[in-house]
């Protein structure tokens, strides 16, 4: 492939708490703030906490899931003082960070999640082939020793695309798990502060010209959502994720392969005919959203080499 | 309760027999009476004492309720008794999901912690209009399963709790001399065996009790994890699924009038509890539990193990002289309790041979 030049990323948010109760991001947030920038920075940097008040209650969210308000339609809905706090938010910090999808927007917006399933370090977005998101994910995946990271895709267009990293001209959600909502552990901490470092670095060295070589990164797709097993009257939850399957996000699923356990000790297979890739295998926060786990489908994607444009 | 006069009775073993049964009114005599009778350890080991029967149990769920493996539990047990009524188990069983309103919403509480709501002081105060949801509830439990302290409370509570430290099994109550709760706990620590199971004692006189499962004459809880709170994993919900099976299987044999034998049993004392570091103006966190100690409940902590890592990258250590067993490390719903962990000491409980009596 041809080297690609592309503009620099000269204005970069970082963002934490989006869900008040995805504790990593919310401390990340906090620290970030209170070193002040000292102006010698390369990069200018915003660090936001994007939803003060579920943060204040450690919570998901007060009334509506804020990375579900980022869609054009949500954004451009008429708000008033009865409007739920969180969309009245997505549209302050669409205000803030972006307008999405014009010329104002953040270079690139990283916004910080955790969550209960074992998916190690992800970097979600909505496109497969954004070449500074995938070489960003191809340097930490390079530097990072100890924490598995790995590229994740919406195939969703712009306009639809609901979550807050959709407002910067590149975005993705910086995904790290295990960790219980409502708890920080110190390893996870330190993984995100780590990939957090590690894409500034990438960011700096990539706005003053260094040039960085293609190659092939492995992209998962997200193809459908798996809902648990439901009593038909009540909609109650009636198995868990199987122990063969619990904790093994991103270890390809077979058809037949062992998928729920019910309480009554009785086994659920896959029954898709098409082996795929599952992660957010048990995530806390989408019993609600009716998703036990998602299933993708994983392509090796080739990447130019990129330099910035504003040297030759 | 009587004194049963058996030939394998000692004098010292009858007063221990006459303190249990003032152990059922309340009161700290026991204390005194355990203390005064030490030199009796061995006496007990050989000795045979004669318990009540055991008439029903009850399994409560959902006390906090994004602890989720005790509401599958108790749902779980709900759609048995529907299929096969009172031949559901050997011996009679209620099952109650404690919190309602809680489990609806998938949260620990909506009100007030209700797992704090039974101590003397909240259960006999007057309820109005502006009662939390769950003193209110408290009092309705308190009805339909004690009243804590009288004899129409039921014999056993058996409470269902999840919690995000690595616990593996924990079963906690308050005395050192229920000799009932300890035979029930050394029997799941022999019967299960792919989990640890550990014992862990509050030492908190009952009217002062503030938990469920102080409601009724035994009682225990149940504590699993690790587990996410608003998460069920199988192979958590098997573990609990099993201590309660295994729990109601001894009652059955105990009714029956199989002899459990005597012994001694591991034990954690609760000492203290630590909190955070904490920003002294904003009261938020500035450390976390530091890589070392994550996970390692029940470990022994000496002096210069290291407790929290900043998030700066400063190591906070234990300055103690006296090495004791940290436990609930870094549980979810504790940061609001200024709590990181708690502290216990082990030691060593022995416990008699038991039968139920016979009428």
């Amino acid at each position: 492939m041809k080297a690609v030049a592309m503009p620099t990323v000269s204005r970069v948010a970082v963002c934490g708490g989006t869900h008040g109760n995805e504790l990593a991001g919310v401390y990340l947030v906090r620290e970030r703030l209170k070193r002040r920038a000292d102006g010698t920075e390369p990069v200018s940097v915003v660090t936001v906490m994007s939803n003060p008040r579920a943060v204040q209650l450690c919570v998901r969210y007060v009334e509506t899931d804020l990375n579900r308000c980022f869609t054009r339609a949500t954004l451009s809905a008429p708000v008033s003082e009865t409007s739920p706090y969180e969309m009245i938010r997505s549209q302050e910090l669409n205000a803030l960070l972006g307008p999405k999808g014009s010329a104002q927007a953040v270079d690139l917006l990283c916004d910080l999640h955790n969550t209960t399933a074992n998916t190690g370090l992800c970097l979600i977005t909505y496109s497969d082939c954004d070449w500074i998101c995938l070489h960003i994910c191809k340097h930490l995946q390079r530097e990072m020793a100890s924490t598995p990271v790995r590229y994740v895709h919406f195939d969703i267009p712009l306009n639809e695309a609901y979550s807050l990293d959709s407002v910067g001209k590149h975005g993705f959600a910086m995904e790290i798990g295990p960790q219980p909502h409502s708890v920080v552990r110190s390893v996870i901490f330190s993984a995100m502060q780590e990939g957090v470092q590690l894409m500034m670095d990438w960011i700096c060295l990539f706005n003053s010209g260094t040039l960085f070589e293609g190659g092939w990164v492995d992209v998962y797709t997200m193809v459908k959502n798996i809902d648990y097993p439901r009593d038909s009257e009540t909609h109650v939850i009636t198995a868990a994720v199987h122990p063969n399957l619990q904790d093994r996000d991103f270890c390809l699923l077979h058809p037949g392969d062992p998928m729920f356990l019910s309480s009554s000790g009785e086994t659920l297979r896959y029954k898709g005919k098409e082996a795929l890739y599952p992660f957010f295998i048990n995530e806390g926060a989408y019993y609600e959203k009716g998703i036990a786990l998602s299933l993708a489908r994983k392509r090796r994607v080739e990447i130019p080499s990129v330099r910035s444009e504003t040297l030759r | 309760m009587s004194c049963h006069t058996s030939p394998y009775v000692s004098k010292g073993l009858l007063c221990l027999v006459q303190f249990h049964s003032v152990r059922l009114l309340g009161g700290k005599q026991l204390e005194e009476g355990v203390k005064q009778h030490y030199f009796c350890i061995e006496k007990i080991k050989m000795a045979l004492v004669f318990l009540p029967a055991l008439a029903r149990m009850a399994v409560c769920g959902g006390t906090h309720g994004n602890e989720l493996s005790g509401v599958y539990v108790v749902q779980e047990m709900e759609r048995q008794w529907k299929e096969k009524g009172e031949c559901a188990w050997p011996i009679p069983v209620t099952t109650v999901l404690s919190n309602p309103r809680a489990v609806k919403e998938c949260r620990r509480y909506i009100e007030k912690d209700m797992n704090r709501c039974f101590n003397r002081a909240t259960l006999s105060s007057p309820i109005t209009d502006s009662s939390p949801y769950e003193v209110l509830r408290a009092h309705e439990l308190n009805n339909l399963l004690g009243p804590k302290g009288s004899t129409d409370a039921i014999d056993l509570i058996c409470d269902l709790h999840n919690t995000t430290a690595n616990m593996g099994l924990t079963l906690i109550h308050y005395t050192t001399s229920d000799w009932v709760t300890l035979h029930i706990c050394k029997y799941l620590q022999t019967k299960l065996t792919k989990v640890p199971v550990r014992v862990l004692v509050l030492d908190v006189p009952i009217s002062d009790a503030y938990s469920l499962e102080s409601v009724s004459k035994h009682g225990f809880s149940i504590e699993v994890g690790p587990q996410p709170h608003g998460v069920v994993r199988a192979d958590i919900y098997t573990i609990m699924k099993e201590a309660v099976d295994l729990t109601i299987d001894w009652i059955h044999k105990f009714s029956s009038g199989m002899v459990f034998e005597g012994g001694d049993v591991e034990a954690f004392r609760f000492i203290k509890s630590v909190d955070y570091p904490r920003d002294p103006e904003t009261r938020t966190l500035t450390a976390a539990i530091h890589p070392q100690l994550q996970d390692r409940d029940f470990c022994l902590l000496k002096r210069g193990d290291p407790l929290f890592l900043s998030f700066s990258g400063e190591t906070v250590k234990y300055e103690e002289e006296e090495p004791l067993h940290p436990f609930f490390i870094n549980e979810a719903a504790y940061y609001e309790k200024e709590i990181a962990f708690h502290l216990g000491k082990k030691m060593m409980l022995t416990i008699p041979s038991v039968q139920v009596q016979k009428d």
